[in-house]
């Protein structure tokens, strides 16, 4: 009976009681279109959480990819009214490559100068942020000029219903993009050089090192992967809510944060799955739309959120802890 | 042998804060050259010692606990609900006369609470830190939102407006001939030097943060010092709070929120190690004046608020950058 004791079960129980709580206080959470609404709101959230994961497993931490998020969202809408360019791929290349190339900054500085991360990403995210604001622009771009592709491909269903009384509803078909990409950074830290050469960093840098891993190597490809799908993130959402803000995303760190530390990924690095994460970030969006659903004041979705961060961490802390007591044995 | 290393290293502080020292009278000159007549008014000098001092105690609160390898993201959260609740307090207690004129007992009272709440959030922190073990890092991030969170709760959002005359003479007003913030800064900041400097508990820090393993065969009491260096990270950002909330005479659950980048910076800046074992406050407190001039020069010659984040960002990188070079040449 290992897996019992896997922290994706765990979650997975813990995930489920809590949607038969939310269900019994309010049935209408079992409603179809709301469990579409729920999957939807995790993708944008998710895909940045799987850069964060990596980025996590190595031991380090990110709190720039918001500003990076936004900065190619804006520059590539921009760009794309600019140039009158109405693909969908070439776009999306754009903003992704944008956000690996800011997030080659940060691996720079963690790198170069053995820096804590989080003082490397609290630089770079506020530089970048304040030069989109500050010299790009501060004005939205709004439905009437957003490029129709971006929105039409956004609006994209897998599943298509109709209610009773006439109104449609459905799966947007973004989902299965986070699915793909879930499944690719899955792939890559379980059976590629670098997605093991991720979890030995994060178990203990020296002996990585002389295990024969390139660490530089390692670090810009965890940092440019997470700016980059932070890009493209971003790219996503605006087609998605139909809108392209350059104040967008702020404080959005905090949340990916407690949703990867929810999904079982330890700080100390050297821990942490896809499945986990994925868990973590369906509980935290599940968490933040049902207190509407369970009629709480939405002014506590700040505190809910800060003591989901502790709670997890703290869990997790008393695991490493236990295992640590243990022996290494896992 | 031991006393030629321990003569090399104030060479070296000292040498840090001749830096500093010569950084900030090139910030003056080339402030002064670009912009002479608007600059070196009298007024600009007077209203920076009134502003710095709560980013300057929010500075030395981040060194502390960077003393110790750790950091607290909580501060400003500590700041803002400080002040609020000080606020609810007055409001409260002064239905009849209205707030202005409360008594000097119930403005003492409020302070009380002010300082309280800092001590028990930065005690918050501590036993997260030292007895749940959760990674200063995350600890406070979560900490930070509940904090936040409590004061969206309390106030519903809107900042509360109206203190006591008492209460912003504290950040307002003058005490022999100076301003009030500026006089209460150096008495803390010397205070604060003092603990650092000539206490067991200043020196066990400094040792713990320098080599925790060391320290802990050493015998020193590791888990009872951090915790106490947390619970004065939090008074002095109560501190800080009172102070901001005097001065602007409104207290709100986001004031500040830049300061939390900032304070991040004047403390690396002033010669702090992030990595713990490294801190002084003269250089905290010379790193504060240094970027006040800054900020304010590049008001007076109307770069964007965007800009001057962009720049605070750019300069905490390039701040690492030479640190990290200066480490290497020794």
């Amino acid at each position: 009976m290992a897996w019992l004791r896997r922290s994706e079960v765990v979650i997975a129980g813990i995930l489920l009681l809590a949607m038969i709580g939310i269900g019994l206080v309010n049935p209408a959470f079992w409603q179809l279109d709301n469990l579409f609404s729920l999957l939807r709101s995790n993708v944008i959230i998710g895909i940045m959480a799987l850069g964060v994961l990596m980025i996590m497993i190595s031991g380090g931490i990110d709190v720039s990819f918001p500003a990076f998020a936004v900065a190619a969202m804006y520059l590539t809408v921009k760009g794309m009214l600019w140039t009158g360019y109405d693909g969908v791929a070439l776009p999306f290349l754009t903003a992704a490559t944008m956000g690996a190339l800011f997030g080659c900054l940060n691996a720079f500085f963690v790198y170069k100068f053995r820096m804590i991360p989080l003082i490397v990403t609290l630089g770079t995210g506020s530089m970048v942020r304040g030069f989109l604001l500050g010299v790009v622009g501060t004005s939205m771009i709004n439905i009437n000029k957003m490029p129709d592709v971006l929105i039409d491909f956004a609006k994209t269903e897998v599943i298509s219903m109709t209610k009773a009384d006439g109104t449609t509803y459905g799966l947007t078909a973004m989902v299965l993009v986070y699915f793909g990409l879930a499944i690719l950074v899955h792939l890559i830290l379980r059976y590629t050089m670098i997605g093991r050469g991720i979890y030995a960093l994060g178990g203990d840098q020296e002996a990585a090192s002389r295990a024969g891993f390139d660490l530089r190597k390692v670090i810009f490809f965890i940092y440019c992967f997470a700016g980059a799908l932070a890009g493209f993130a971003g790219l996503l959402h605006s087609g998605m809510i139909w809108l392209a803000n350059p104040r967008d995303f702020v404080g959005l760190e905090l949340d990916v944060i407690a949703a990867v530390v929810l999904g079982g990924a330890s700080i100390f690095g050297g821990r942490g799955t896809v499945l986990g994460t994925m868990l973590g970030v369906f509980m935290l969006v599940m968490v933040k739309n049902s207190l509407i659903i369970m009629k709480i004041d939405t002014t506590w979705q700040r505190v809910v959120v800060g003591v989901i961060i502790v709670i997890a961490t703290a869990v997790t802390a008393w695991r490493d802890q236990k295992r640590k007591a243990r022996g290494d044995r896992t | 042998m031991i006393n030629k290393l321990d003569f090399r290293a104030i060479l070296n502080r000292d040498k840090n804060i001749v830096q500093l020292i010569v950084m900030t009278v090139l910030i003056f000159v080339i402030m002064t050259a670009l912009s002479p007549d608007k600059f070196l008014r009298y007024y600009n000098f007077e209203s920076i010692t009134y502003i710095f001092p709560e980013l300057g105690l929010l500075s030395i609160a981040m060194m502390i606990a960077m003393l110790t390898g750790g950091i607290d993201l909580s501060v400003v959260g500590i700041a803002n609900l400080s002040g609020i609740l000080a606020g609810i307090l007055f409001k409260k207690l002064a239905d009849e006369t209205g707030v202005a004129d409360t008594g000097l007992a119930v403005v003492l009272l409020g302070g009380v609470v002010a300082l309280g709440t800092g001590l028990v959030a930065g005690a918050l922190n501590g036993l997260l830190i030292t007895k749940v073990k959760i990674t200063p890092i995350l600890a406070t991030l979560g900490t930070g939102q509940v904090f936040t969170g409590l004061a969206i709760v309390l106030t519903g959002g809107p900042a509360i407006v109206g203190f006591p005359e008492h209460w912003s003479w504290v950040g307002n007003g003058k005490l022999l001939g100076l301003a009030t913030p500026f006089v209460l800064f150096v008495l803390i900041a010397i205070a604060v030097s003092f603990i650092l400097v000539r206490t067991p508990l200043g020196v066990n820090l400094m040792l713990i943060g320098t080599n925790p393993k060391a320290a802990l065969f050493a015998g020193l009491k590791r888990e009872r010092m951090v915790f106490y260096s947390y619970m004065m990270t939090g008074v002095l950002a109560s501190i800080a709070g009172i102070m901001l909330s005097g001065r602007t005479n409104a207290a709100k659950s986001d004031y500040g929120t830049s300061y939390l980048l900032q304070a991040v910076l004047i403390a690396v800046l002033g010669g702090t190690n992030p990595a713990g074992g490294k801190g002084r406050v003269l250089g905290v407190a010379i790193a504060v004046i240094a970027l006040m001039l800054l900020s304010s020069g590049f008001q007076i010659l109307r770069f964007s608020n965007h800009l001057i984040d962009f720049i605070w960002g750019a300069f905490l990188l390039l701040v690492i950058a030479i640190n990290a070079y200066k480490n290497r040449v020794r």
